[in-house]
């Protein structure tokens, strides 16, 4: 098979495009988030299976290395819910002009660091949530 | 005059009108996903605690384990849907790739099962 293009190709467009930047980043909070469902699984096993299973669940769920992937978690949802909902936009056929596609890259920045900011603080503030 | 040679005419071999089948499915599960995913966060930052008693009594809501079921099996369609484009846009190896995607689909069934099982056993009065 003769080599085809990849897309988005990590190495050989410019990555100060708004449009690929932002799609890459897509990309891989969306695969962050993947990598987030067997946590959200073994969290919801471990719930079923008791009391004292979730207390052994808790051993994991609650070291400390864990609030980086909280973290991560957090970071990649809120990139990914306002990213996915321009790609929805754009699926209607609006905004899709260079200069609309830039402002909301800017707006997709500036909203899901406001929505970072309050979950995360939700979570990790003053008698957060995080275990 | 029909533009496609008599071959492939006596094949039958058209478009299967897929091709926009999984374009389609990867938007639909994406636009259930945003009231689930933030039905989800809000409920796990209004619990007043993640303890065991809190979490179950929360489950064993008709509702909420209804709208978690949903929320399993969207996630991990979605996130089936999202995986396979990635693995068929980076591994080009037919080997390395069909093995990947194989696997990668089995491990979202067994997480869709293993969620939805799990949720099943709370709401319908698992060990307290």
């Amino acid at each position: 098979m003769a080599p085809r293009p990849i897309s988005p190709h990590l190495s050989v467009y410019r990555m100060t495009r708004y449009t690929l930047a932002t799609s890459i980043l897509n990309r891989f909070t969306g695969v962050g988030l993947s990598l987030g469902l067997p946590l959200l699984v073994y969290w919801l096993t471990a719930v079923a299976g008791g009391a004292a299973a979730q207390a052994r669940a808790q051993h994991l769920l609650a070291h400390p290395l864990m609030k980086l992937v909280y973290a991560a978690l957090i970071v990649s949802f809120c990139y990914h819910l306002v990213a996915g909902i321009r790609h929805l936009v754009w699926d209607t056929g609006r905004g899709l002009e260079r200069a609309q596609s830039h402002r909301s890259a800017w707006l997709v920045v500036a909203l899901s660091l406001a929505l970072m900011l309050l979950i995360g603080w939700c979570a990790f503030g003053a008698g957060g949530r995080a275990p | 005059m029909s533009l496609r040679t008599p071959l492939r005419r006596v094949l039958g071999a058209g478009s299967a009108r897929e091709g926009v089948h999984h374009w389609w499915l990867q938007r639909l599960t994406s636009v259930a996903l945003v009231p689930l995913t933030v039905w989800f966060v809000v409920s796990i930052l209004a619990l007043p605690s993640l303890d065991h008693a809190t979490v179950a009594g929360w489950l064993r809501g008709g509702t909420t384990a209804l709208l978690l079921i949903l929320l399993v099996l969207v996630a991990t369609w979605h996130s089936q849907l999202g995986v396979r484009v990635v693995i068929e846009d980076y591994v080009p190896a037919p080997g390395a790739r069909t093995v990947t995607l194989t696997l990668l689909t089995f491990a979202h069934a067994l997480l869709a099962a293993a969620g939805v099982f799990a949720v099943l056993r709370v709401a319908l009065g698992g060990p307290a």
